[in-house]
């Protein structure tokens, strides 16, 4: 990703900030200004609690370039409490161990390096919430 | 709008052409289709194509190809709609001819995708999705279409070895098809033993890279009743495409496509035909599970049924839904901008009688449908032998 990118989408990278549609009140993540559900003006910023669960997942074996010291790795469609759903790599968990449904949280870590002149990619990553299942068994 | 009709088709052999360039395999498709049509020189050249700029550096493509197929001066631009791109190309070329604009044009689909390593064709298709939220979070494509599988395995109960019959059907009809990529026929125990490449996802479910471009040259019908060749004449009798979310996670229900449902339907309407009219269906398996959802999307099944039609035997040769007949994505081969003109030369072949052994009993209307990314432009169209 380029340095202008990472930097552009930062806030939402880093904290999940999208927005809130004023007229239907639904929940947009990524942010993107023209609400996906009614189609009016949706500049309304509003911040994600960064919870969801699994909407489904999969591994990746054969990356695209920049992330070929990674593989494999798990990545996932994740539903947000809020509504939106989000694409994301699943962290602290092995991929046997996943499940469709599973409560998970937002965290922050390292997505990928661009070698030792370029810049170090930080990015949301989702992991189990152990405790909730816990609970919920 | 006036008829549009197909009069000349051309196609070379998909796989990996070493030796000829995207303009030499553009030439080897383009060449072929103005002979068959018997027409020199054409109005306009449009040219589906996805990834010439990533994978061979090389954009400004239109211009290129009609200067190297000897169409120098006439109006040319390259469509693009990632793997639907030839779709949308014929889409355009359709029209032309049909506003009146143009008599005769030449729509070409090219792709060029070995001139690079794997992870930099990985990362290209990848281009396809949304490159800020679902790429840029290192998620291929490949991967993007096993998050879909994965989830309609869990919602509709469905066993990944159920999605092995369109494989299979896939090779079986590439076996008669000179052009195909794989001619040779796989079992179901290939398909459950494949490596796996996005679980569930495995090499079987997934079509290959490769080199390859098709040529379709459209009239208007009295230039057509002009060039008579003595074959069917074959009329483009709907064309229309949908659009849907770039991201997966944007859909408002990943399990439904919907922009092939909007295109399908509007290609009814068009047409004036149901699904029950059609004898066979060019559709866009470029993994099992789109083959599943297309089938669902147009009609041919209910929600998270798509894909018992092909274990029950139904997209075969001699199926209700005849899919793939000439090998589809699977196993003819991928070429992904040259993809849709690969789908409507097939089906041309189909209405002309010209399938040889893998020729659909009275075929009479053909249905096409090339879908760009993982749903996000559908570009479909049905077909008349006159």
């Amino acid at each position: 990703m380029s340095v202008a990118r990472s930097w552009r989408t930062r806030r939402q990278r880093y904290s999940l900030v999208g927005e809130r549609c004023e007229y239907c009140q639904n929940a947009i993540f990524p942010p993107r200004d023209v609400c996906p559900h009614c189609a009016e003006p949706a500049q309304k910023e509003y911040t994600m609690s960064g919870r969801g669960t699994v909407y489904s997942y999969t591994t990746v074996y054969d990356p695209p370039a920049g992330f070929e010291a990674y593989a494999p790795y798990p990545v996932a469609l994740v539903k947000l409490d809020e509504g939106p759903m989000v694409t994301a790599q699943l962290t602290d968990v092995g991929a046997d161990d996943v499940r469709i449904g599973m409560p998970v949280e937002m965290v922050t870590r390292k997505l990928s390096e661009q070698g030792d002149e370029g810049i170090i990619q930080y990015s949301y990553k989702f992991r189990p919430r152990w405790e909730q299942q816990a609970v919920a068994a | 709008m006036r008829p549009v009709y197909i009069v000349g088709i051309g196609q070379t052999p998909v796989g990996e052409q070493w030796e000829r360039s995207l303009r030499h395999i553009a030439h080897d498709a383009v060449i072929p289709a103005l002979r068959d049509a018997g027409v020199e020189r054409v109005d306009a050249l449009y040219v589906g194509n996805m990834l010439s700029g990533e994978l061979v550096g090389q954009e400004h493509v239109g211009a290129l190809v009609a200067d190297f197929v000897g169409l120098r001066g006439i109006e040319a631009y390259k469509i693009e709609a990632a793997c639907g791109s030839g779709g949308a190309a014929l889409r355009t070329g359709y029209m032309a001819v049909a506003g009146g604009l143009h008599d005769v044009v030449v729509v070409a689909g090219v792709e060029k995708m070995t001139d690079t390593i794997g992870k930099d064709t990985t990362a290209g298709l990848a281009m396809a999705a949304d490159q800020e939220f679902e790429a840029a979070e290192g998620v291929s494509f490949v991967a993007l279409n096993a998050l879909l599988m994965r989830r309609y395995m869990y919602e509709f109960d469905v066993p990944h070895a159920a999605f092995g019959h369109f494989a299979v059907n896939a090779h079986h009809n590439a076996a008669g098809n000179p052009n195909a990529m794989f001619k040779s026929p796989i079992s179901l125990e290939t398909y459950r033993k494949a490596t796996m490449i996005a679980d569930p996802i495995n090499l079987m479910d997934s079509s290959p890279i490769c080199d390859g471009a098709a040529a379709v040259v459209l009239a208007s019908e009295p230039v057509a009743r002009a060039l008579r060749n003595g074959r069917r004449p074959v009329r483009i009798a709907a064309s229309s495409v949908g659009t849907d979310s770039l991201a997966v996670h944007d859909r408002r229900d990943p399990m439904k496509l919907e922009a092939a449902w909007i295109s399908s339907h509007k290609a009814y309407q068009q047409a004036g035909v149901t699904i029950d009219d059609i004898d066979l269906f060019e559709l866009h398996d470029a993994f099992t599970i789109m083959a599943a959802l297309s089938l669902e999307a147009c009609g041919y099944a209910e929600r998270g049924r798509g894909v018992w039609l092909a274990e029950e035997g139904e997209i075969t040769i001699e199926g209700r839904v005849p899919v793939a007949t000439m090998g589809g994505l699977k196993a003819r081969g991928h070429p992904v901008g040259a993809t849709g003109v690969y789908q409507v030369v097939e089906a041309t072949l189909q209405l002309q009688g010209l399938a040889g052994r893998n020729q659909v009993r009275d075929a009479n209307i053909a249905m096409t449908q090339n879908i760009g990314g993982s749903g996000a432009t559908v570009a479909t169209h049905i077909l008349v032998g006159e």
